[in-house]
């Protein structure tokens, strides 16, 4: 293809959907990153393609199984993380197991299926844009309020109980929000992709962010960059999206490695150290 | 019961899955600094964590009074697992004022936390509950790591906060409260 054919009005709901999610998936994954759970966010997005597909299978949006699997999934989280990452991983696959069975035994579940492993955001439309919008709305207005609780929660725990409040809410409330946005992204995205650019970014920005605000922007610059990059090469390579995205986010990845290794070495050390 | 304490503590006992302190019976007011003494294994940690509702409480009470806000300094160290929070918004978590912090750390309040030394971190910890707008502050082994001129400094805020707030120090620097404590509580072994 040609680059020029980008600009085709029909690629521009797509490129929005990517650039929503783009944008707040990082974000989530500092959030995730903070109580160490990543492993959660790959479970939950295979469980929201499972229930993409058993939902299109029974002829509803594929969002509505994605969004009820992974919230369902969330809410049972208390007792999934008791096992540890044990839970996570049974999850993840058998999320992945559903989801292949359904692929191979029902016809109808075959584009989709390919859509969520590949992660075919071209053939996105305005319903993906909708429910990234109205996603990026609900992230907007929730996580000024629920930052400070989680770092607050991680840095000094005995902050809530000895003002009587319990943590569970403000955990509850971010494990529906994580899983209601995963569930959204692998329906636009794919499994991967989704999973990609809530690990990576995050990862990078922990590294190399000057502070939490900071490591926030770092990690939604890091990002977009890769989303644009990804977004074009799939583009003009006539690839499936979510490999090469992820493949841009791992170049990132080591880019950072090496930043990070760059940076150590020419920072002056503190005093007192 | 003491109408006027902050905190009432009755025939406590508490502990983890089993009863580690008590029983003990005191009142905390405001304007009180309280030196928490006793040996090694005594539940001095294990106090401070029933008061904060950390531990589990086998019998007595702990009654509040109504809107009482407390603040502990636990012994462990922050669970920072390189989370790129700088010293200034792990200030903003508590509420605390960063205004009042010594010279030598006061430039490094932009600083990640993971970067700063342990006495750095560790002041860093203190002054983030010390000086958060609470009425009760918990302090366990405040002045670990932290250097001779950040000792007297702390100590020169807890006198300056005494007439409003009540603070329950535990030290093994025994001269680090000498003068200011108003009140020992002695638990023993």
């Amino acid at each position: 293809m040609n680059l020029s054919d980008i600009l085709d009005p029909m690629f521009r709901w797509p490129l929005v959907t990517g650039v929503i999610f783009a944008a707040l998936l990082p974000i989530l994954g500092m959030y995730l990153r903070l109580r160490e759970e990543w492993l959660a966010a790959l479970a939950l997005a295979q469980v929201a393609a499972a229930g993409s597909l058993g939902s299109a299978i029974l002829g509803l949006p594929p969002q509505a199984g994605a969004l009820a699997c992974a919230c369902t999934a969330a809410a049972c989280k208390g007792w999934i993380a008791k096992t540890g990452n044990n839970g996570y991983a049974l999850l993840m696959i058998s999320g992945w197991a559903a989801a292949i069975l359904m692929l191979a035994n029902v016809p109808i579940a075959e584009h989709l299926g390919h859509a969520l492993f590949d992660g075919q955001l071209y053939f996105t439309g305005v319903t993906h844009v909708a429910f990234g919008a109205a996603f990026l709305l609900v992230v907007a207005a929730v996580m000024p309020w629920l930052s400070r609780k989680l770092l607050l929660e991680r840095m000094f725990p005995d902050f809530f109980r000895a003002s009587g409040l319990s943590a569970r809410r403000f955990h509850l409330i971010f494990d529906l929000l994580i899983a209601a946005g995963l569930a959204l992204a692998t329906a636009s995205i794919g499994v991967m992709g989704a999973f990609g650019l809530v690990f990576v970014p995050s990862m990078i920005a922990y590294r190399i962010g000057p502070s939490w605000r900071g490591a926030l922007w770092v990690a939604t610059g890091i990002s977009l960059l890769a989303y644009a990059a990804a977004f074009v090469l799939a583009f003009v390579t006539d690839q499936p999206f979510g490999p090469i995205l992820v493949f841009v986010l791992a170049g990132f990845a080591v880019f950072g490695y090496v930043a990070q290794g760059v940076f150590r070495q020419t920072a002056p050390a503190l005093p007192g150290r | 019961m003491d109408d006027n304490a902050l905190l009432v503590v009755t025939e406590l006992s508490a502990g983890y899955e089993r009863p580690v302190v008590g029983p003990v019976s005191f009142s905390v007011r405001r304007g009180e600094i309280i030196t928490v003494r006793g040996p090694n294994g005594s539940g001095k940690s294990t106090l401070l964590n029933a008061l904060a509702g950390g531990a589990r409480t086998f019998s007595g009470t702990v009654r509040r009074q109504p809107g009482v806000r407390i603040s502990h300094q636990q012994q462990a160290a922050l669970p920072l697992n390189s989370v790129p929070l700088s010293g200034r918004e792990l200030l903003a978590l508590t509420g605390a004022d960063a205004r009042g912090l010594p010279e030598w750390i006061g430039p490094l309040v932009g600083k990640r936390l993971d970067r700063l030394s342990g006495g750095q971190l560790q002041f860093m910890q203190v002054w983030a509950c010390l000086k958060a707008p609470v009425d009760v502050v918990l302090l366990d082994e405040p002045t670990n790591n932290v250097d001779p001129p950040g000792v007297a400094h702390l100590r020169q805020e807890i006198a300056a906060m005494q007439p409003t707030h009540a603070i329950l120090v535990i030290s093994h620097d025994y001269a680090f409260l000498d003068g200011i404590s108003t009140r020992t509580l002695s638990l023993g072994s």
